[in-house]
Parts: C-alpha cells; structure tokens; sequence
C-alpha cells in the first residue's frame, strides 16, 4: 500500500511538473474546449431552447456545467500512445515494474490540475462578458458533480484504451479515434441538450455509453433533476463492461509487440 | 542576381507536382484511412444536419436565415474542414514537431521559400470525401430553395463573386493555420496549437448572425469566422453586399500580409532546437 502511495506520489508530481513546463500548450488545449460556449451562443439565439421546454438560464447553466465536465473529461492517450509505441519508446516503460497504462493515467490526471487556473479564468470572462450567467452549485450538488466528472473521465480513458490497443496492429490506429468522436460529439450532449432530441434519438442515445460522460455530470453540477444513483450505475455498468476487453486487448497486443526501431 | 519571374514560377510548380506526387504515394499506403475517412465524413455530416434539425425546431429560421441557407452555409463549412485535411493538417501541424526536433534548419537551408516548403510540402487525398461533401450539400440546398435561393448564380459574371469569396476565405483559413503553427517559433511545443482553430472554427458550421451580438463582433473582426462561411454563402444566395465583398477581400489580403511578415520575423527568433 505504502509502495503504490509512493509511487502515485513520484508519478503525479513528475508529470505535474512536466506539464507546467508546457503552459501554453495547456492553455490552448483549454482553449480548445469552448464548443459548449459556441453552442450556447447558438442554442441562446434560436428559439428551440423554448421549444423544448428549456428556460434561457437553464440552457446557459446546463452548457456552462458541460464546458466544465468536457474540459476535465479530455483524453489524449491515445495520440501520445501511438507516437510512443513507433518509436519505441513504450520499451523501457515496459521494462519497469509497473504497466504503462498508469503513467499515461497520472498524465491525464496532471494535466487536469494544470487546467484549473486556464477554466476558472475562462469561466471569469464569460461571467464578465455577461453578468449573471454564472452560479454556485449547492455543496451536495458539487460534490456529486465533481465525482460524476472524475467517474465520467475514467470511463472516457477506459473507452479509448480499447482503441489504443489497435496500435499494436495498425501504425495509424489515432485515425480510429476520430470515428470514435463523432457520436461523443453528438450523442453525448455536448452540442445539444438531450431534452431537446426527438424520444426515439433521445433512447437510443442513453444505450450508449456516451451521454453518461457529458449530459449526466453537467446535469448534476447545472442542478437539473437527474437520477444520481441511475447516472453512476450506468457508469459502473460500462467500466465493468470494457474493463475485461480491455484487459484482454492489451495482453494480446503486448505479444504483439515487437518494439519497433529496436 | 534576380531571376526572371517565369522560371521561378516553372521552379515552384515542378517542385509542387513532384511533392505531390510522393506524399499521395505514400498516402495510399494506408487503404484503410480511406474508409475511415469516408465514414467520418458521412457521420459528421449527419450529426451537423441533425443538430441543424433541433435548432430549426424552434422557428422556421435561425438567425434570419432559412433552412436551405443554413445547409449552404454547412456545406461551405464541410468544403473548407476537406480542404483542411487536404493541404493545411498534413503540412502546418508539421511545423511544430520540425522546431521540436530541430529540422528546421535543414528547411531554411533549402534554396526554395520556406514558408512555401512547409506550406505545400505534402498532400492528403483524404480530405477529397468531405469536399465532395460539402459540394454535394450546396449544390442540393440551392437546388431545395427554389429559383431564388441559387440568385447568385444566375449569370456568369455573378458566379465569380461566390468564388473570389471562397478563395479569400481558403486564403484566410490557410493564413490563420499558418500563423498559430508560426508562434511554435517562440512556445516550442504548442504540440496541437492547429488543433485549437479546428474547434473554434466550428463555428462556422452556423451563419453569424445565429450568434448573440457580443459573439458576432468577435467572430467578424477578431476570429473572422464570418468570413469562412458567411460571406460567400450570402453570396451565392444572391444577397451579397459589396461591403462585406470588399471587406473580404481586403481581411483574406491583410491576413496573408501578416502571415508572411510574421514568419519573416518568427526565423530571425528562431534559434534552432540544440542551440
């Protein structure tokens, strides 16, 4: 126990550091996630907001809260895993007694502290640009919201683990990725809250795993009426599902692997 | 000792072709991003005209612009995001990893523009579905509205106007890539600065006027949004101003100025990657 505090100590102090190195490139990735922001501006300005029921400040605090959750729910492994498995660089992780997959854990982990300062200064200009737009959720409601984003951030990494293992059969398995975006994109939330899809759009997106990582948190945190004990079970539910896959497809991969550049 | 402009031009485009043709070689490699590629596009596209549909279902226009105007706009947008993965994601999001690894130098040392070289030096086909796409889309929009909604089409000359719009907004998009890959001189890993334009451009995928008026300022004359997509979707639809034209023009010829100066100005700071 005390081995594992250590080395979670070292890990996440290293890549914290490592990622203050990188400021700007964190400040831009923060940047990068103003989508929510973009189609608030959108959905604000059209009337189908009120089409669907949605009042102008329930709008607002639902796509506030999602900017929220998406900025702390992003996954990069991908990415950073395939370039380390060409150039094989994934060798010597291999090689230390620990699995690899924790050191790109604790990198995402780093990488939210370090985007802390960049969203809190983000949400202080929206609230300058329009005054009023902001709330504090109630403590409960926080807590609550905060652990969905963190349960809602492992099972997102847990999804793209299972992509991230087709590196050791493609080189351009990243490319997978982009399809796996596509319905987080759209059936997630992020663009549009799923109270305005038509019913039958609406349930086949809640048999998915995707609205569980964007529309149940930013619910939770925006104070809309959501079943919690639903919300982090369905959570749970697609953990246990991928875990084993995951597993599985890591363990034939690594066989696979034959250290490219070696 | 200056050369006789014709040559370099013969120069330039030999070196084009010859780019090219090796980067589409290698491309084709890889048969399955093909199919990806293709996928991708027709899942973006459906999810576009999907939320496109839920924004419609509150009115029967969304900032003053009809169905079919807005799908324009969208195709002008799905055309530019293929022209993206075409030329300006494969070369500018390079530039970073060359001041990285230091193989820039060996770019500058080369007898040929660099800012041409990083620009053009390869070429994805797989931008082509999205193009397609996005061609497809206007051509059946303006098709959808009926007579007037194709007005800027109806004679010849008229037809130009749309396309000096589109052009200046290929020229504004590739300036504003450039710039944001250019700044990786100074901040050394902005790893996926490129990556940051690709989501805020999404804005483009609605007309401006659809945004809160605060937004709009910013989309017009900060991030010239409202150029990409608007502008020329205003004018194929016949209600281009010649304000906006000019203006136009006049943003996509500023940005490729201040494209070019700054990279004169990002390699006398460039100090190499060992150094």
């Amino acid at each position: 126990m005390s081995w594992a505090w250590r080395v979670a100590r070292a890990l996440l102090g290293s890549q914290y550091a490592l990622m203050l190195e990188y400021r700007a490139e964190i400040a831009l990735w923060a940047l990068s996630g103003v989508l929510p922001l973009i189609m608030l501006g959108v959905w604000s300005g059209s009337g189908a907001g009120a089409a669907a029921g949605l009042s102008p400040q329930q709008l607002s605090h639902y796509f506030l809260a999602a900017f929220v959750v998406r900025q702390f729910t992003v996954v990069w492994l991908i990415h950073v895993f395939e370039e380390d498995a060409l150039q094989g660089r994934l060798s010597p992780f291999l090689l230390q007694p620990l699995a690899p997959l924790w050191r790109y854990l604790a990198a995402h982990l780093s990488e939210q502290a370090t985007r802390v300062p960049f969203v809190l200064l983000m949400l202080g200009v929206v609230g300058l640009a329009a005054p009023g737009v902001l709330w504090w959720p109630s403590p409960g409601e926080l807590v609550l919201g905060l652990l969905a984003i963190l349960a809602a951030f492992l099972l997102r990494f847990l999804l793209q683990i299972l992509v991230t293992t087709l590196c050791f059969w493609s080189e351009r398995a990243a490319a997978l990725d982009r399809l796996l975006l596509i319905p987080y994109l759209f059936l997630s939330g992020l663009v549009a809250p799923l109270d305005t899809f038509p019913p039958a759009v609406r349930r086949l997106a809640l048999a998915t795993p995707f609205p569980w990582m964007v529309d149940f948190p930013a619910r939770l945190l925006a104070g809309e009426p959501v079943n919690v004990a639903l919300g982090f079970g369905a959570i749970a539910a697609w953990c246990l599902l991928l875990w084993p896959i995951a597993h599985v497809l890591w363990r034939a991969g690594l066989r696979r692997y034959s250290a490219m550049g070696a | 000792m200056e050369r006789p402009l014709i040559r370099d031009i013969r120069c330039y485009w030999r070196s084009l072709r010859c780019f090219w043709g090796t980067s589409l070689a290698a491309e084709l490699e890889y048969p399955l991003n093909a199919a990806i590629e293709f996928v991708s596009v027709l899942g973006n596209l459906a999810g576009s005209l999907f939320v496109l549909q839920l924004l419609f279902a509150g009115g029967p226009s969304l900032g003053g612009w009809s169905w079919s105007g807005a799908l324009v706009v969208l195709g002008l947008y799905t055309l530019l995001d293929g022209f993206t993965t075409c030329v300006l994601q494969p070369n500018l999001s390079r530039i970073v990893s060359h001041v990285q690894t230091g193989t820039l130098d060996y770019v500058l040392l080369k007898p040929i523009d660099s800012q041409f070289w990083l620009s053009a030096r390869t070429v994805s086909p797989w931008g082509l579905p999205a193009i397609a796409a996005g061609l497809g889309l206007i051509g059946w929009a303006l098709a959808q509205g009926g007579p007037e909604a194709a007005a800027g089409l109806r004679s010849p000359g008229a037809v130009l106007l749309p396309l000096a719009l589109l052009l200046a907004a290929l020229v504004i998009l590739y300036s504003l890539w450039f710039v944001l890959a250019a700044l990786s001189i100074w901040f050394v890993k902005v790893w996926n600065a490129t990556e940051v334009l690709r989501y805020t451009l999404v804005a483009g995928r609605y007309p401006v006027s659809a945004y809160p008026p605060a937004l709009r300022l910013l989309f017009t004359f900060v991030l010239p949004v409202a150029f990409l997509t608007t502008v020329p979707a205003e004018a194929l639809l016949g209600r281009g101003s010649a304000l906006w034209a000019i203006g136009s023009l006049l943003v996509a010829a500023l940005c490729l100025a201040g494209s070019r100066l700054l990279w004169r100005f990002a390699q006398r700071s460039y100090t190499s990657a060992s150094s």
